[in-house]
């Protein structure tokens, strides 16, 4: 009955949706009132609905109800309870619910904190979410509902793959979708904008802040993702150039461009159609990966031979969210202009090349990731792209970037001479290439290795790092200058100035780890005989043999490492090798001894021996990786500083003033 | 510089940027792209010498045999027709097993073996990676084998 009640919920979110996506639009055009009205509370209606239905599938998880297919295939009686929750964003069809889910929130919050905004834009941007909602639960209802039913009920479910059954994907999903989702805020103020025709710095300043929002979802998102695959896949590496991955990847650099694109549009009215452009493109990315992602096309082409009806739908979809978007955006774009001048060399000439070097890695990504599937659809035979080539493309693209990343936030809007960033630069320039030469040497030694290897990969990354943080530097330093106390210097300057500073550091810190664990990571892979002891490093690694735990839905071998350095014992490792009870499959559990400068990673692989107990077991040193994710959280926190900029928070005060008006027709 | 000059430098430049960006895209992909074969493709020579190359298939029953150092792996991998000699070392993904599916990555050498560096198998139980399942079917029915990846 619950889940009956979950689709028939569905339904009239869809009904919800249509409306929505027709009436206000149209009642923007007429400037007719009561028709934009109707906007708000159609947006809480659907996020109301769409709320029980995926209430109705949280409970059908929780009830272990398994006559209905989906909770037959992605859950288990034993299933602890806080995996069957995240179940329900285990497979195609309730990633999807996720994300409708998360489509109606971001609406509803769009319809709260919009008080602010003239009516026929409040109007056009629910309406143009409330389309993309009609296409996502259409696609839901007609293809992949999550609520079929299952006759006769299975006695038990067939488990959660045990790969996901871990507290980092518990939560690396929903933030990840936050983001992708988030996209299709700057999305429908895009359309909005080219609809009205008025695309200006007051509409770039509205939609920033969700544009940065949803950035910063997706920034944690994908380095929860990263995170869990660094612990949990057992090979030590935190980024695989995977599908799936560069699905999440690909939006996230439109969308880094796009924030950039949006602050010159605000403070300068320049690059209008680039920010209408990079809006359209992160949100077809952001559908893309969704579909990529759990569609089940990425395994296969011919997954979608078995149900052709799944992917005929969802690239017709993609074909009208992306060709419709172009073609209003040809009709509409020479209305919009192309906005203020500016010189050679200037800050909007800065942030332009940035974009574009973003949407050239974005595009480079998007070829590695594709071509084999379009190879494979056209018949020329399967084949891989591996991460060489990524790296390949990547790194130069980067170099580049990073190095006016330190320059932007130096040089000045519109005009600037070229001995003037020079001679503010110089110092900060030779400080970073000296630091980046001195400091390989020592490594080595710091981090307690046998060889004290020394490459040009380490100081080229070291080299940028210390660039970003010493163009940093010599901001602050002018930015602090001048009268008062050092207090009020400092409170001066904005909060999104912090913001982007803190962000920029995040990057820096990020280089430097993956500069770091790439330069002089220790790994091997030996076999180990009960008593036996491998060196690593300068650490010494004694295994003592392997005993039997139980899990409450696995058994596990559970080596028992101890390590050692310079004879002073650092703990033990605890690595699991586990059997599910339910789906029969192995897991690798990794043991991760975390630390600031280093992590110590052991993970089991097979038995050798049954006889004296011998393991095949992969040791690990891997020096500053933490840094990498520590580096993505201060870019999210960046995000966070520079939505909290009083700018934004003004606008919503004086709108307090006003707001019994505007809230009458609730 | 006159307005006319400078836009006609930002196009040189967006140009060459981009063409930098085309050219390392396909040099990259030049280098990094392993095509795929089955085991009766490499017994019928089709495959690479000197080249990285992917092969599916399932791991044969009985085949798989351990060095004394316990991280060199040799075993045989078989799309029922014909069976390739594998050498791999290191340590073996949570779901080999023999008599299921597997991809791997690697050269022929002169010994005669596939010395592979990955190994993957990236499916459930019940499922095979689509290049395995390939290869089962294509030998099965031979005269299916149409395009070959060249």
């Amino acid at each position: 009955m619950i889940p009956e009640l979950g689709h028939f919920s569905l339904i009239i979110a869809l009904f919800l949706g249509m409306i929505l996506g027709v009436l206000p639009i149209l009642g923007a055009a007429r400037n007719n009132s009561v028709l934009m009205g109707v906007a708000r509370p159609l947006a809480y209606g659907q996020f109301v609905f769409v709320s029980l239905a995926f209430s109705a599938l949280a409970y059908a998880f929780l009830a272990n109800d398994f006559s209905v297919l989906y909770v037959a295939e992605h859950s288990n009686s034993h299933l602890p309870g806080q995996y069957r929750f995240a179940a329900i964003w285990g497979g195609h069809e309730g990633s999807l619910l996720l994300w409708a889910l998360f489509l109606s929130v971001w609406t509803a919050a769009v319809a709260i904190f919009s008080r602010h905004l003239p009516e026929e834009m409040v109007a056009r941007v629910l309406g143009v979410m409330g389309l993309i909602s009609v296409g996502f639960i259409m696609f839901m209802l007609f293809t992949s509902s999550p609520f079929t039913r299952l006759l006769p009920a299975a006695a038990d479910g067939q488990d959660l793959n045990p790969l996901l059954q871990d507290p980092g994907l518990v939560i690396h999903p929903p933030m990840l979708y936050m983001g992708y989702v988030g996209f299709s805020v700057a999305y429908a103020f895009a359309i909005s904008a080219l609809l009205g025709g008025k695309l200006d710095a007051t509409w770039a300043r509205w939609s920033r802040p969700w544009t940065t929002v949803a950035w910063v979802f997706m920034t944690i998102g994908i380095m929860l993702g990263s995170g869990w695959a660094y612990y949990e896949l057992g090979w030590g590496g935190w980024w695989f150039w995977d599908p799936v991955e560069n699905a999440s990847f690909m939006p996230w650099l439109l969308g880094t461009a796009l924030i950039h694109s949006l602050a010159v549009t605000e403070k300068r009215g320049a690059f209008k159609s680039w920010t209408v452009l990079l809006a359209i493109g992160a949100f077809s990315l952001s559908l893309l990966g969704t579909f990529l992602v759990r569609s089940g096309v990425l395994t296969s082409v011919h997954s979608f031979a078995a149900d052709p009806k799944r992917g005929i739908f969802i690239l017709s979809f993609l074909v009208l969210v992306i060709g419709a978007s172009l073609l209003l955006f040809a009709w509409r774009a020479p209305k919009v202009g192309l906005g203020g001048k500016f010189d050679i060399l200037s800050r909007e000439s800065l942030l332009l090349s940035n974009n574009v070097l973003l949407s050239v890695a974005s595009a480079s990504v998007f070829i590695g990731t594709l071509y084999p599937l379009f190879m494979d659809a056209l018949g020329y035979g399967k084949l891989s792209v591996g991460p060489p080539y990524f790296e390949a493309v990547f790194v130069p693209l980067m170099i580049p970037m990073v190095f006016m990343m330190g320059l932007g936030p130096l040089a000045r809007w519109k005009k600037m001479s070229v001995p003037d960033l020079a001679r503010r630069v110089q110092w900060g320039f030779a400080s970073a290439l000296v630091l980046a030469l001195i400091l390989p040497l020592s490594m080595g030694r710091f981090l307690s290795l046998e060889s004290n290897k020394f490459s040009a990969m380490v100081v080229l990354g070291l080299l940028m790092a210390f660039w970003i943080i010493a163009s940093l530097v010599i901001s602050l330093k002018q930015r602090w200058s001048g009268q008062g106390t050092f207090m009020a210097r400092v409170r001066r300057q904005s909060m999104s100035y912090y913001g982007m500073q803190a962000a920029h550091l995040g990057m820096a810190i990020f280089i430097i780890g993956v500069t770091l664990v790439k330069g002089y990571e220790t790994e091997r892979d030996v076999r180990m005989n009960v008593g036996d002891t491998v060196m690593a490093g300068g650490f010494e690694f004694r295994f003592k043999g392997v005993t039997q735990t139980a899990g409450p839905n696995y058994t596990a071998s559970t080596g028992h490492v101890l390590v050692y350095q310079d004879g002073r014992s650092l703990g033990e490792l605890l690595p699991e090798k586990r059997q599910y009870n339910a789906s029969g499959m192995p897991m690798t559990d990794a043991s991760i001894q975390p630390g600031v400068f280093r992590d110590l990673y052991v993970s089991l692989g097979e038995p050798i021996s049954e006889s004296d107990g011998a393991w095949a077991v992969r040791v690990y040193i891997k020096p500053f990786v933490d840094w990498i994710w520590a580096g993505c959280l201060l870019m999210g926190l960046g995000g966070i500083l520079a939505v909290s900029d009083r700018r934004y928070r003004i606008h919503k005060k004086a709108v307090l003033a006003t707001a019994p008006q505007s809230s009458i027709h609730i | 510089m006159k307005p006319r000059q400078k836009r006609a430098l930002f196009i040189i430049v967006g140009i060459a940027a981009v063409g930098l960006a085309v050219g390392l895209v396909l040099n990259a992909l030049k280098d990094n792209v392993s095509l795929y074969f089955t085991p009766t493709q490499v017994y019928n020579k089709e495959a690479p010498q000197n080249r990285n190359f992917r092969i599916g298939g399932l791991v044969e029953a009985g085949s798989v045999k351990r060095e004394k150092d316990g991280l060199t792996v040799h075993f045989m991998i078989t799309d029922l027709k014909r069976s390739l000699p594998v050498v791999y070392k290191g340590i073996l993904p949570d779901l080999f097993k023999e008599g299921k599916g597997v991809v791997a990555q690697g050269k022929m050498e002169a010994d005669g073996q596939m010395h592979v560096s990955e190994v993957l198998a990236k499916h459930d139980e019940n499922y095979m990676p689509p290049e395995a399942k390939d290869a089962l079917k294509r030998a099965a029915a031979p005269q299916v084998v149409a395009p070959v990846a060249k």
